[in-house]
């Protein structure tokens, strides 16, 4: 009897294992199907693809791939394979799925990681491949600071996002106190100092708070912000939080002026506020998100391809993968092929993008550093403009 | 980062009768004004979260009474109850948020469904993640594993397959739940505002506790439960079934979760996969810090962390929260091992 019991639990545990590893082959390798023939190559997309932020790595993959098919139906000599790697936005699951993509799949480049934390573990393992990243949407100001030499990004930093949002806010409300509040993420907390620092500077009382990534009562955040009674309210973070912070503040009857940046530039804010809540909210962006109808020219253009291909409307950094994808493949077209000469190349690069140029700096930093102001308004996120001229309704 | 609670003076909003801001010693003056801005509004959202951690905690104490298992799959339980709430709210179609009788035939409603749901779960999870062990007379760290394995399992299957099968939404992101009730004023203490829904979370769950705590102290059941508990061979031999009355452990602890699964969803409207993980470790913890074991410890425990969470991040800021509730959790256990009420479930009056 016992003997039959090991026999069975063996087979289970084999049969288990063959399926694990089936549905491992299926996942992770399933975008790079087709293998390593001499006429393809492989140019990596990794970010938080299924987690709770995928709805901000999901338009900038979106746009990687409709700019990466439409060079591979032009028929070129050298195709573009894009695979995908899903790290769910942390550094343990990204540091690993780097070394594959270098060693496994052999990638000549990446584009990604999307989020600064993951980014922060991950470049050093492709800056010591010799791979050339482009983040479509990294915006921690260290990560220019590292003297790599791999590492671009066609976004401007939290740096200048920071300070650009807290002038916007000075300008259009001139208010005199200012609440500002963020999770514990580096993301977050970058952010949230950078736009109390340029408040501070321009005469603005500051009261601040923080509370933990994981936390969903916002309770005691919200009695301070509620003791402060400040003009307007600054969060650093992303829209999953963000969206039940600024539910709970409205829920305790605070009407003041929330904004907020690009990490919640996305409709998870209104779905998690709820649309009366959310209306009115101030999201900020080093991208630009062209809607229906705020969208002219290149915009508009991106906007309409976007929304055929897709069938849904561009958002956050959706523009920022095209642009990231487009520089792998001017590389490719000017024959460049492995990563150290792609990497060369870029360092000469400018062309462009649809919402701003594309050139780098030798710190791997977009030498654009404007930034996009957009407003919440019937349960959608519309486009005011340029952050230096935007102006509120 | 550490960063002190915010800080800033300013005179202008001082309380009617508190002294001027100069006057004696700024600082202490500015903790107090600050303190005394938020207590109110802490106060009550520590309540709040509190009596579902109460709640919460219900479950791990009993199970843990009866048959000295931390069920950590409780907390998904939880989560079932959450996920319950959302269900019936997408199929009844709510014309907006709903008051007077309306109002509490479907919290009714809402509290049958999530009871049955979440307790029909508890119960599927004693069948299949610990029988077979407690039937082989498996050690007890084999429970404690198969726990923790059935926890990640009911997770997984939650954000890979029912919320997208089920609700058709993408598994891994907050679902957004729709109002129910208004969040009208319904009195004033001190200048706080009691809202609709903050009272209705405290009183149901105060009444869900005192029920359990009668049905466990006062019934046939109950006693059956408490015999268990208290020595289990002896409570065979005196005619207790005790598969019976663990499988009636589960679904009681069960229902609570539920309960407290459709009072976390009216409030914060927004749930997820893993919404149970940190609340299940607070209310964790809340059991201990009650005196594991003990119905009425559980109640304690969970209003006093809810309350020390908010309290201490008046001072700390909203960062130090969970350091705070830990450090009251160590604290209170050094001197007192057993927790606050001490006494178990076994002890209970008969």
């Amino acid at each position: 009897m016992g003997r039959k019991r090991t026999v069975i639990a063996l087979a289970a545990l084999l049969a288990g294992a063959l399926a694990l590893s089936a549905c491992g082959g299926g996942g992770g390798g399933g975008a790079s199907g087709g293998g390593s023939d001499a006429n393809t190559i492989k140019i990596g997309f990794m970010g938080d693809l299924t987690g709770e932020n995928s709805g901000i790595v999901i338009p900038p993959r979106n746009g990687a791939k409709m700019a990466i098919d439409a060079y591979n139906a032009t028929n070129p000599p050298k195709k573009i394979e894009l695979v995908e790697y899903d790290s769910q936005g942390t550094p343990d699951q990204a540091v690993p799925l780097v070394t594959k993509a270098i060693q496994q799949d052999k990638i000549v480049g990446l584009i990604g990681p999307a989020f600064s934390g993951e980014s922060k573990a991950a470049d050093p393992v492709l800056e010591q491949g010799q791979i050339p990243s482009i983040s479509p949407s990294a915006t921690n100001p260290g990560l220019a600071q590292n003297g790599w030499k791999y590492f671009h990004r066609v976004v401007a930093a939290d740096s200048a996002q920071g300070p650009a949002l807290a002038d916007f806010l000075v300008t259009a409300k001139s208010p005199k106190t200012a609440f500002v509040i963020s999770d514990d993420q580096e993301y977050s907390v970058g952010l949230a100092d950078a736009v109390e620092k340029q408040l501070k500077a321009k005469g603005v009382t500051v009261d601040r708070d923080q509370f933990a990534q994981a936390a969903s009562d916002y309770s005691s955040s919200v009695a301070k912000i509620k003791a402060a009674n400040p003009d307007v309210i600054f969060f650093g973070g992303y829209y999953s939080q963000g969206g039940r912070l600024l539910k709970q503040i409205r829920d305790a009857g605070v009407t003041a002026l929330f904004a907020t940046g690009d990490g919640s530039l996305d409709t998870g804010l209104i779905k998690g506020a709820g649309e009366q809540a959310a209306e009115g909210a101030i999201v900020g962006c080093p991208c630009a998100v062209p809607g229906a109808t705020a969208a002219q020219g290149t915009l508009k253009e991106f906007y309409d391809k976007y929304k055929s291909t897709f069938n849904v409307e561009p958002a956050v950094y959706s523009t920022e993968g095209y642009d990231a994808a487009t520089a792998f493949i001017k590389a490719v077209q000017a024959g460049n092929t492995t990563p150290d000469t792609i990497n060369t190349f870029l360092a000469t690069l400018s062309f462009a993008g649809v919402a701003k140029p594309v050139k780098f700096q030798p710190d791997g930093d977009v030498e654009s550093t404007d930034i996009f102001v957009h407003e919440v308004k019937g349960g959608k996120i519309e486009l005011l403009g340029n952050s230096k001229d935007a102006k509120l309704g | 980062m550490a960063r002190p609670s915010s800080g800033v003076v300013r005179p202008d909003r001082a309380l009617p009768g508190a002294p001027p801001p100069e006057a004696i010693r700024p600082v202490l003056t500015d903790i107090f004004q600050e303190f005394a801005q938020q207590i109110g509004p802490s106060t009550v959202g520590g309540l709040v979260i509190g009596s579902i951690y109460a709640l919460v905690a219900l479950g791990y104490t009993m199970v843990y009474g009866v048959l000295r298992l931390i069920n950590f799959a409780h907390s998904e339980i939880f989560m079932i109850g959450t996920f319950a709430t959302l269900f019936v709210l997408s199929l009844v179609d709510l014309p907006g948020p709903l008051s007077g009788f309306a109002l509490i035939g479907m919290l009714l409603l809402l509290f049958v469904v999530a009871m049955a749901a979440s307790g029909g779960s508890a119960i599927l999870l004693e069948l299949l993640a610990y029988r077979p062990l407690r039937k082989n007379n498996a050690p007890r760290l084999a429970a404690l594993i198969s726990a923790i394995g059935a926890s990640l399992f009911l997770q997984e299957l939650f954000a890979l397959v029912v919320i997208p099968k089920v609700f058709g939404l993408p598994g891994r992101v907050d679902a957004a739940v729709p109002r129910v009730m208004d969040r009208d004023t319904v009195f004033t203490v001190f200048g706080t505002s009691v809202k609709t829904d903050q009272l209705v979370i405290v009183v149901a769950a105060v009444i869900m506790m005192v029920a359990l705590d009668q049905l466990v102290s006062r019934t046939r059941i109950g006693r059956g439960i408490r015999a268990t508990a208290q020595d289990p061979e002896a409570a065979v031999l005196m005619g207790v079934n005790i598969d019976t009355i663990v499988r009636l452990t589960f679904l009681l602890g069960g229902a609570m979760a539920g309960v407290a699964g459709v009072l976390y969803a009216l409030e914060f409207e927004n749930i997820r996969y893993n919404i149970g993980f940190l609340l299940g470790i607070k209310a964790f913890t809340a059991a201990v810090l009650g005196g594991i074991g003990n119905i009425r410890g559980a109640l304690v425990g969970g209003v006093a962390l809810g309350l020390v969470e908010n309290w201490g991040a008046i001072f700390f800021g909203s960062q130090w929260k969970d350091v705070i509730a830990f450090v009251i959790l160590v604290v209170v256990l050094l001197f007192r091992p057993t927790g606050i009420l001490g006494e178990s479930l076994q002890q209970a009056r008969a």
